[in-house]
C-alpha cells in the first residue's frame, strides 16, 4: 500500500481509491492518539496557511476543520460569505485568488453550488478540500462516518448500512454511498419516495420505503436530518407524518431481532428523525463521530500537505 | 551492495547486558524512570532491555513508545511521506527521568524530533539517550548518547542495519555499502 494519496485535492470520495481510504484511516488512528494527549498538538503544518471559506452556514464542520488545522499547527484564516465582497458581486475565482495572493497554501471550502470545489481546483493554484458542495459531496463527513464504523466493528467489508431520510438533498448520503461501496459494505437508502432520487439504485445500492424492513436488514443506520432549508417544495404532508413513518424510536429498536448502531451527521432534530432516547442511548455513536471528525480532517490535511507537489522548495 | 557483519548474536547479547547494567547503575529501582522506545526501530531494543532488567529483579518498569513522524524537520522536503506509527505513553512524564531507546544514532535528527515530541506528555526531570549503535562522525546536530552499545565509523552513503530474531531468525548488525563505492 502506498503512503501517498493518489489525488492532490479532496474534492469528493468519488475520486479516491480504496488505498487512499485505508491510508486516511491509518493516519487518523495516529492523530486520534495525538488529540487525546495532555498536549494535543503537533508541529507538522507549522509553515502552512489554510483558508476556511464558508459560503454556506456550518457550525460543526467549520469548528472541526479549524480545530484540526490548529492541532497541526497550521495558520488559519476564516472567511464567511455574510458581510464579504461576495455580496458585492465578486466571482468565486476572484475571491479565492485574492485570498491566495496573501500566500495561502490550502483552501477548505463549503459552497451551496454542487461542483464548486471541482471548479475551483481547475481554476486556482492551491490545494482544495471540499467541506460540502451543495447536494453533491461532503467527503470528510463520509470518511469520519466510515472511520467510526471501522472503529466499532474493526472491518467495514460486508457490513450492512442503511441511510435513512432526505437522500435527495443530501451530500452526506452521496459521499457515504461512494465511500461505503468502495470499502465493500452493502448500502440501502430508505425514505419517502419523494426524497429518494430516481435511478439511485444504479449506484449499486438497495432502496426501501419501509423503515422497519430497512432497520431489520442493517447493522448500522445513518439517520439524516430533513433539510427543510433546501426544500423548495412540500415533499411530505407534515412533519408529524414523517416522524410516524421514518422517525426511529427506542420502541422500534427494541422490536428488532438484533441491536443496531445509530449514526447521525448532525445537527439532530430531536423527535423528528430520531427520538431523544435513541440519540442518547448506548447504541448511538453520534458523539464518537464528532471526535473522529477532527482526527479524520487532520489526516486529510496532513496527507495532502505531504504530497511532493507541496514540497518546501516548490512553494 | 556489500553486506558486512558488524555484530554477531553473541556480541549483541553481551552489549545489551552491559547497557542494562549501566541503566541499573544510574537509575536504581527505576521508580522515577520511564524508558521510551523510539518508533519503529527502538522498540525491539527496549523490549530486550526490559526483559534483562526484569531478570535482575526490577519489576514494574514504566515504558512507552514514541512516534516522531509529526515532529520531523523534513516534512514537505522529502519525496515520499513517512508512515506514522503508534505512540503509546500511558504515564505522565512530569518530573520523571526519561531514557530514549533507539537502535542506531546517525544524524541526530530523530532524537531532536523526539525531544520536541516528548514534551506533549509533560516536562521530564531529565532525558537520556541509549543507542545500540552510535555512528559517530555523522552527526548533523549537537546530540550525543549517554549509553552506547558500540561506536561505528561509517560514511554517509553506508547504512547500518540492525536485524532481530523475529525478522531475520537471529540477532545481527550489518554494515551495508553500495556496490559502486567499494
Amino acid at each position: 500500500m502506498s503512503n501517498e494519496l493518489s489525488v492532490n485535492h479532496l474534492l469528493g470520495i468519488k475520486y479516491l481509491n480504496r488505498d487512499d481510504l485505508e491510508l486516511i484511516f491509518k493516519t487518523a488512528d495516529q492523530f486520534k492518539e495525538v488529540i487525546n494527549r495532555p498536549i494535543r498538538k503537533v508541529p507538522s503544518l507549522r509553515d502552512i496557511t489554510i483558508a476556511n471559506l464558508f459560503f454556506e452556514n456550518s457550525t460543526r464542520t467549520k469548528l472541526s476543520f479549524e480545530l484540526a488545522e490548529k492541532r497541526l499547527s497550521a495558520d488559519v484564516i476564516n472567511f464567511s460569505a455574510a458581510g464579504s465582497s461576495v455580496t458585492k458581486g465578486e466571482t468565486l475565482v476572484d475571491t479565492v485568488n485574492n485570498i491566495l495572493s496573501m500566500k495561502v497554501d490550502m483552501v477548505v471550502m463549503r459552497h451551496a453550488k454542487p461542483g464548486a470545489a471541482i471548479f475551483l481546483s481547475q481554476n486556482v493554484n492551491s490545494i482544495i478540500v471540499n467541506a460540502g458542495d451543495g447536494a453533491h459531496e461532503h467527503p470528510t463527513q463520509a470518511l469520519l462516518d466510515a472511520y467510526s464504523i471501522r472503529e466499532k466493528y474493526q472491518d467495514i467489508e460486508g457490513k450492512k448500512v442503511v441511510i435513512v431520510g432526505d437522500i435527495l438533498h443530501s451530500r452526506v448520503a452521496l459521499s457515504n454511498i461512494f465511500c461505503l461501496r468502495k470499502l465493500g459494505a452493502e448500502v440501502m437508502v430508505c425514505g419517502p419516495t419523494t426524497l429518494i432520487p430516481k435511478y439511485i439504485h444504479s449506484l449499486g445500492i438497495k432502496v426501501s420505503h419501509n423503515l422497519m424492513e430497512a432497520l431489520e436488514w442493517c447493522d448500522i443506520a445513518n439517520m439524516l436530518r430533513v433539510q427543510h432549508e433546501r426544500q423548495e417544495l412540500q415533499y411530505f404532508p407534515s412533519v408529524r407524518e414523517y416522524v410516524q413513518q421514518y422517525g426511529v424510536t427506542m420502541r422500534l429498536l427494541n422490536r428488532l431481532s438484533k441491536p443496531i448502531t445509530i449514526m447521525h451527521p448532525g445537527p439532530i432534530n430531536r423527535g423528528v428523525e430520531i427520538s431523544s432516547e435513541v440519540a442518547d442511548s448506548d447504541q448511538s455513536i453520534i458523539l464518537n463521530q464528532v471526535e473522529n471528525g477532527v482526527a479524520i480532517r487532520m489526516a486529510v490535511l496532513y496527507l495532502l500537505a505531504s504530497k511532493k507537489e507541496m514540497n518546501f522548495a516548490q512553494t | 551492495m556489500i553486506k558486512r557483519e558488524l555484530l554477531s548474536e553473541e556480541q549483541i547479547s553481551i552489549i545489551l547486558n552491559r547497557l542494562a547494567c549501566q541503566l541499573v547503575e544510574n537509575h536504581g529501582d527505576f521508580s522515577e524512570t520511564v524508558l521510551i522506545g523510539l518508533q519503529p526501530r527502538g522498540v525491539p531494543v527496549l523490549r530486550r532491555l526490559v526483559e534483562l532488567l526484569e531478570k535482575q529483579g526490577i519489576a514494574n518498569i514504566r515504558q512507552g513508545l514514541l512516534d516522531i513522524t509529526f515532529y520531523r524537520d523534513d516534512f514537505r522536503r522529502r519525496d515520499s511521506p513517512l508512515e506514522p506509527n503508534r505512540t503509546r505513553i500511558d504515564v505522565l512524564l512530569e518530573n520523571k527521568r526519561v531514557v530514549f531507546v533507539d537502535d542506531v544514532l546517525f544524524t541526530g535528527r530523530s532524537v531532536r524530533a523526539a525531544l520536541d515530541a516528548i514534551h506533549s506528555f509533560g516536562r521530564p526531570k531529565d532525558i537520556e539517550l541509549l543507542v545500540l549503535i552510535d555512528r559517530r562522525f555523522s552527526r548533523e546536530l549537537p546530540i550525543q548518547p549517554d549509553y552506547t552499545g558500540k561506536r561505528v565509523d561509517s560514511i554517509a552513503s553506508e547504512r547500518v542495519l540492525v536485524k532481530w530474531k523475529e525478522e531475520e531468525g537471529h540477532n545481527i548488525v550489518y554494515l551495508i555499502r553500495p556496490q559502486d563505492e567499494q
